[in-house]
């Protein structure tokens, strides 16, 4: 058995810590925190010579060709460093859409760009509060132009394209549902920037009006690949939390061995040790949840479903609890704009609903199990 | 990353799975399966007998104890092959409770302290389960502080004299032999006077009480000394050194990995998928669902830590200290998964006769057994407090008897 990340993956980790420790310390988080840019053009530019945009899209297609462990250690990374750019709407989302269901020509259009950095790419699914379901979208699509309004969409305002979710049919069933490839700078778009409690990761409201699409996979195969779509992040947004889980933790351990009150280390109180132990048991599950999740979508194997919602639920559960702690750790100093704790924070709580919330996650988790126990 | 055996582990596993099936004592399997904490009892047959039977019959076809050196009755195995045998051995694994503390802590303890003679005489029926071992640490005055125990060892000739209580020790009513930690020299800090010693229960003086526990049942034991005599030649380790024996004895039982945690998770699924509620079934209630997917992914989390830790066994390498969160996740989950199960059965959640509860009571015997899990073997607060020093490395907490000789610290009255 080796349950494990290979030497050559841990290297691989280790290479882009050290990147983005130099390219992408808190300084540069907060440039885009506080409204400076709408992202880190110099970073996303970065990653795009490092390799790491492209790492696993095949190689015929521009990328790395490396495969989706290569991309889940450099996902706990960024996750890690809170890497203000879209790299999980272009990476995770659209990117795994492309290579799902496109055509060749999508593919050879789209995929060569997002790996060298020149294009963004988003899922538009949502409309509005509520969870991933095929009844929630009522944006239309008739004659190859679809009319409808998406929000939130991660990244939308800055990105080049988008695979938005859209209604064909209205028979009730998930083949009501098609996919769609919107070039976003060609017109029939409007875009709105929507404030949002993570400004280091833009929300957008886009509005399409009688706007020009391609179809994304066969008609009526909407649902199912989005499904598909939405465990594969599931997986790599669950890697992006535990690098944050890890990274508050290490944030709360180091203050409490610096910080002096009652005339010694606030970490010797077992009142503060208890508070990073229980960071530690939150993390470790996720992180072991993660690694399942990890072998699951790099394998494509059947238990992938299973895999991605014990992932994503207990990632979530990591990074809400290790960065809330981390503050409280801290005390007031926690409350301040200038530490950096809070923006750990307000990603633990971005990502904890962008693909959907936890308590639809669990729903999905006992479902999938409940098919597994069936079968 | 994948989950399979290398060529030489799967050729152990089919060899040890081979053996297990044309071996095992298959008319206790689904008894043994349905098993959970709080009750682990056989309706037909003494377990305990039983578990012997088993253990001594793994021994004589070298299957017992696998990890320890052949000439002390172990098959001179790779921790990782021990693990497989434990993936293999599946349910009968449950008959080997009564010896993981005399092949966990107390067999290993021998081989690192005992002299050649000793370990030849006493580990091979240790690892053979003719003979069972008990530890006994723990004191009325020394639980989670066990270097706060009082019970006295006094050089007489070439013969100590133990006076004293021990407590909490597990299964010394059936116990041939126990290690025992005791103070020699009162003088000193708390951690510089102990002695560790092994010896024949059976021994004059020995008075065994088994402890009522709140769950109604009894598996633990008051063990008192009066005048007991233990030969020189049963010391382990150096006069006063018996803190660092403890320690080797300790740092075994962290070792001991694999052999999994009950969460009682399994159980509530099973029930859930069963049971039907006022509205519908169970498993399709919003509320059961969401308590049911975090449970879940506590079970899977610790699951795959434990796969994580059994990967570095096979790469050869020490498990990390990620595996000491398992007892702490699993023992106040197994508690709080048994209320649930309780309330979710409503005014007939209180049933426990095996009669007219729901699966037989099954949920209200881990219920009632739950509270001793999280304090046994260290409690919440001591692993928390050991994941926040020796993994988070955070100070230890400030000791205010710590350079106080051990009978100038205060009590609670008793000299």
């Amino acid at each position: 058995m080796n349950f494990d990340f290979s030497d050559e993956q841990k290297q691989m980790r280790d290479a882009a810590r050290k990147f983005l420790t130099e390219k992408c310390p808190p300084k540069a988080v907060r440039e885009v925190l506080d409204g400076k840019a709408t992202y880190d053009k110099a970073l996303w530019t970065g990653l795009a010579e490092m390799g790491f945009l492209g790492v696993a899209i095949p190689e015929e297609f521009g990328g790395a060709g490396a495969g989706h462990l290569e991309l889940c250690v450099i996902a706990e990374e960024m996750g890690r460093a809170l890497a203000p750019v879209p790299f999980a709407s272009t990476v995770y989302l659209a990117a795994e859409a492309l290579l799902l269901a496109g055509s060749d020509a999508q593919k050879q259009k789209w995929l060569p760009k997002i790996a060298s950095g020149e294009a963004i790419g988003t899922l538009a699914l949502f409309e509005g509060k509520g969870n991933p379901s095929p009844q929630a979208i009522k944006l239309s699509a008739s004659g190859g132009t679809l009319n409808g309004v998406k929000k939130p969409v991660p990244d939308g305002a800055i990105a080049d394209f988008a695979i938005v979710a859209a209604r064909t049919g209205s028979t009730g069933r998930d083949a009501d549902i098609s996919l769609f490839l919107v070039d976003l700078k060609a017109g029939g778009v409007e875009v709105r920037s929507l404030t949002n409690i993570d400004p280091t990761h833009g929300q957008a409201e886009l509005t399409f009006k009688n706007c020009k699409a391609e179809p994304l996979g066969a008609a009526g195969d909407g649902w199912s690949i989005l499904t598909q779509v939405l465990d594969r992040a599931a997986v790599l947004v669950a890697f992006e939390q535990v690098g944050g889980s890890d990274r508050a933790l290490e944030m709360g351990r180091d203050y409490a061995l610096d910080r002096i009150a009652f005339g010694r280390p606030i970490g010797s109180f077992q009142a503060v040790k208890h508070i990073l132990a229980d960071m530690y048991v939150s993390a470790t599950l996720a992180r072991s949840n993660c690694y399942y999740g990890a072998w699951a979508l790099s394998t494509n194997a059947s238990e992938l479903p299973e895999a991605a919602a014990a992932a994503r639920i207990s990632a979530t559960q990591a990074f809400q609890h290790c960065s809330k702690n981390n503050i409280q750790v801290h005390g007031g100093m926690g409350f301040t704009w200038e530490f950096d704790c809070h923006m750990y924070y307000r990603r633990a709580n971005a990502t904890a609903v962008t693909l959907g919330s936890l308590s639809y996650w669990e729903d999905q988790l006992i479902d999938r199990m409940r098919k597994k126990n069936a079968a | 990353m994948n989950f399979d055996d290398t060529p030489q582990e799967a050729a152990f596993r089919a060899e040890a799975k081979a053996w297990i099936a044309a071996n095992a004592p298959k008319q206790y399997e689904d008894e043994l399966r349905k098993s959970s904490l709080g009750r682990t009892a056989l309706r037909d047959a003494n377990i305990l007998e039983v578990a012997k039977v088993w253990q001594k019959k793994k021994a004589d076809a070298g299957w017992a104890c696998l990890h320890w050196p052949k000439e002390y009755g172990g098959r001179g195995s790779s921790p990782i092959e021990r693990v497989i045998w434990q993936q293999e051995e599946g349910p009968f694994g449950k008959l080997s409770g009564i010896f993981i503390i005399g092949h966990g802590m107390c067999g290993p303890t021998m081989m690192a302290f005992a002299g050649e003679a000793e370990k030849k005489k006493y580990l091979p029926p240790l690892a053979s389960g003719e003979k069972v071992w008990c530890q006994l640490f723990s004191e009325p005055a020394g639980g989670s502080d066990v270097a706060g125990l009082r019970t006295r060892a006094e050089k007489k000739g070439d013969d100590w004299i133990i006076n004293g209580q021990k407590i909490w020790t597990s299964g010394a009513h059936y116990s041939d032999y126990g290690i025992l930690l005791t103070r020699t020299d009162p003088n000193v800090a708390k951690h510089k006077g102990l002695t560790m010693f092994f010896l024949d229960m059976k021994s004059p003086g020995v008075d065994i009480r088994p402890i009522k526990q709140a769950s109604g049942q009894s598996d633990f034991n008051e063990v008192y000394f009066t005048d007991v005599k233990i030969p020189d030649s049963q010391r382990l380790g150096a006069v006063n050194d018996g803190w660092n024996v403890s320690l080797t004895t300790l740092m075994n039982e962290r070792m001991s990995i694999g052999a999994g945690v009950s969460t009682g998770f399994p159980e509530l699924f099973d029930f859930c998928n069963s049971l039907m509620l006022d509205d519908g079934p169970a498993i399709e209630d919003r509320n059961v669902r969401s308590r049911l997917a975090n449970y879940a992914v506590k079970a899977s989390g610790l699951k795959y830590t434990s796969m994580r830790a059994i990967s570095a066994l096979s790469k050869g390498d020490r498990p990390g200290p990620e595996n000491s969160i398992g007892k702490l996740v699993a023992g106040s989950m197994v508690q709080e998964v048994a209320m649930y199960a309780l309330d979710l059965q409503g005014a007939a959640g209180a049933l426990s006769g095996p009669e007219d509860a729901e699966i037989a009571g099954k949920f209200q015997a881990m219920l009632l057994r739950a509270p001793g899990t999280r304090v046994e073997g260290g409690t919440d607060e001591i692993m928390r407090n050991i994941i926040a020093e020796r993994v988070l490395g955070l100070p230890g907490d400030i000791r205010v008897d710590k350079d106080v000789p051990f009978n100038k610290i205060p009590t609670n009255g008793r000299a």
